[in-house]
């Protein structure tokens, strides 16, 4: 690891400067608890993104399946969310910690075993036969993403749904002067922990490995006797449950349910895939905090540019460098 | 067929969407021997080796090893039966370490750490270099990299293709050192080479292509001795690869 380190490049220290750069220039410019607030809520709204967007920067990176219908997945978490909730009212009411982490510890496993399932059933019934071929790839997940939309209307009825935070996650801590939002806490430890583990996944095991070595390079991971087909499944089952778990706590956070809420975030994982480089896991974590913070530190700063502030930096970041922060295969 | 012979594509034919490359390839490559491929750019040979491997799908003909029909298997099941592929590219992953690189190749278990030795006493330059991304490696290393990947573990037949293309003079001795210690163990060899010295330093055997086709093989000191020969298949002459 640290021969890895010490054998960068300069230039390539660069992006990892990018965050803390970020955060400590924006210091100067607001009073200390209104930079602590909103850092933390880009941060927390940062690793709910990398939930949304890991599994697909592995799909895109490992597969070069172009799926518009990873918000299907987003979707139906959301959902189940409402679903566990409700059937766990009580749980989720209670001023208990201890129960309505319980209930969320619930719904967590139940979007990630569904929506992973839900995955499975689409690579097996569509992806597989689209594979290497962009536009109808582009063409049946959009159709996909419509389906699913009206499988969720069907089952869940077409009205938005209310998703209340439970009753320990509401309110706010103060730290240092400055107020945040206990959920955004627990936001940011769940994504720590998902990040760790998909770091451990991907540098040390085998499976890993080979799925490392498969986005840099298919043709030869074949060569060396290795199916891929089988690892292409178990990548996309992974990244449509993470997508499950990614909608759970984007519904939490929203605290409303819509059939739309996957889809909506549909263009802004993109972003975040570009920025990161496509299939970089660390790539995808670090340009979700990036639009996190960018999209807080904007809105708070000159709100008439936050709409178009994630897509203003991923064109600066391109500008910079062309293949995004931590291109897979560049060295 | 007799039982010498390891590898056998008869009357091979490759498409590549409307474009016809291979216009039936016979060849032979003998158990324990190193065969050189030898043909000017645009011949085949790439596309052979590729054909061999199923990365591109033959048309026609039979591929053969060890008697059993390969042509209609996948790439990862022809892998699986002992054979190892060093692309021209060299097919390294930059993002892996050497040490990772190299533990793609082996086993559920591991490393054999008598093999690992004898791999890193091959090439000690990689030694130096184990933990660092394969990206950040010079092309010679590169090369050694790829090379000692695909003979990690034991292989039947060990394909390789232009392993010296853009590399220093120093660095070609070092692999044709390598490819004699190889031979040394007689491991089946094919392998697809431009530079003429390198060719007539390791070859047993020599087939050479020509618009998609084998159009001579024999011996290969006997093509070295024949300058006439060398000009009228490869147009080079001996005295300027020397």
């Amino acid at each position: 690891m640290i021969a890895r380190w010490l054998s960068l490049r300069a230039g390539d220290w660069a992006p990892y400067a990018l965050l803390p750069l970020l955060v400590l220039a924006t210091l100067p410019v607001m009073s200390f608890s209104t930079w602590l607030t909103l850092t933390v809520a880009g941060f927390a709204m940062g690793m709910m993104l990398f939930l949304m967007a890991a599994g697909l920067t592995l799909i895109f990176g490992l597969m070069q399946v172009f799926t518009f219908a990873h918000g299907a997945f987003i979707t139906l978490g959301a959902y189940l969310a409402v679903s566990v909730f409700g059937a766990l009212a009580g749980w989720s009411s209670a001023t208990s910690w201890a129960l309505n982490l319980a209930v969320l510890a619930a719904a967590l496993a139940v979007a990630l075993l569904a929506s992973g399932a839900a995955g499975y059933v689409f690579e097996r019934l569509i992806i597989r036969r689209v594979y290497g071929a962009h536009l109808r790839q582009i063409l049946i997940t959009m159709g996909g993403l419509i389906i699913a939309e009206q499988l969720v209307v069907a089952i869940w009825g077409a009205n938005p749904l209310p998703l209340p935070k439970p009753a320990s996650f509401q309110g706010s801590l103060i730290i240092a002067g400055a107020a945040i939002e206990k959920y955004r806490l627990i936001a940011v430890v769940l994504g720590l922990a998902v990040y760790a583990g998909l770091h451990l996944l991907l540098n040390r095991t085998r499976v890993g490995l080979l799925v490392r070595a498969g986005v840099e390079n298919i043709e030869m991971v074949e060569a060396l006797g290795y199916r891929i087909r089988r690892l292409f499944i178990g990548v996309f089952v992974t990244g449509t449950a993470l997508a499950g778990i990614g909608g759970v706590m984007w519904g939490l956070y929203q605290e409303l349910v819509t059939r739309s809420i996957g889809s909506e975030m549909t263009i802004l994982i993109f972003i975040i895939l570009i920025i990161g480089g496509l299939g970089s896991i660390g790539g995808c974590f670090t340009a979700a905090i990036l639009v996190g913070l960018v999209t807080n530190y904007v809105g708070f700063l000159a709100p008439k540019l936050a709409l178009g502030s994630t897509i203003l930096l991923m064109m600066l970041v391109l500008l910079w460098r062309p293949r995004g922060l931590f291109p897979v295969g560049a060295g | 067929m007799t039982n010498d012979i390891l590898l056998e594509l008869a009357g091979v034919h490759t498409h590549i969407g409307r474009y016809h490359i291979l216009h039936g390839v016979d060849l032979a490559v003998r158990r324990g021997r190193l065969t050189m491929l030898l043909g000017r750019n645009g011949a085949g040979k790439t596309t052979t080796l590729r054909t061999i491997m199923g990365l591109w799908r033959r048309s026609a003909g039979e591929i053969r090893f060890d008697g059993a029909p390969i042509g209609a298997l996948a790439t990862p099941d022809i892998a699986r039966l002992g054979i190892a592929y060093v692309p021209e590219n060299m097919g390294i992953f930059a993002e892996l370490t050497v040490r990772e690189n190299l533990l793609l190749a082996t086993g559920p278990e591991g490393f054999d750490e008598a093999r690992l030795e004898d791999v890193q006493a091959l090439f000690p330059a990689l030694r130096e270099k184990w933990n660092n991304p394969a990206g950040s490696l010079s092309g010679g290393q590169k090369q050694m990299l790829a090379i000692s990947r695909a003979i990690i573990e034991e292989r039947r037949l060990l394909i390789v293709d232009e392993p010296t293309k853009g590399l220093a003079p120093a660095v070609i001795q070092l692999l044709i050192d390598a490819f004699l210690r190889l031979k040394g163990t007689a491991t089946t060899i094919l392998l697809v080479e431009q530079n003429f010295h390198m060719a007539r330093s390791v070859g047993d055997d020599v087939a050479v292509m020509d618009d998609g086709r084998i159009v001579h093989t024999g011996s290969m000191a006997a093509l070295a001795a024949d300058e006439a020969l060398q000009q009228h298949l490869l147009g080079l002459s001996l005295a300027s690869h020397q």
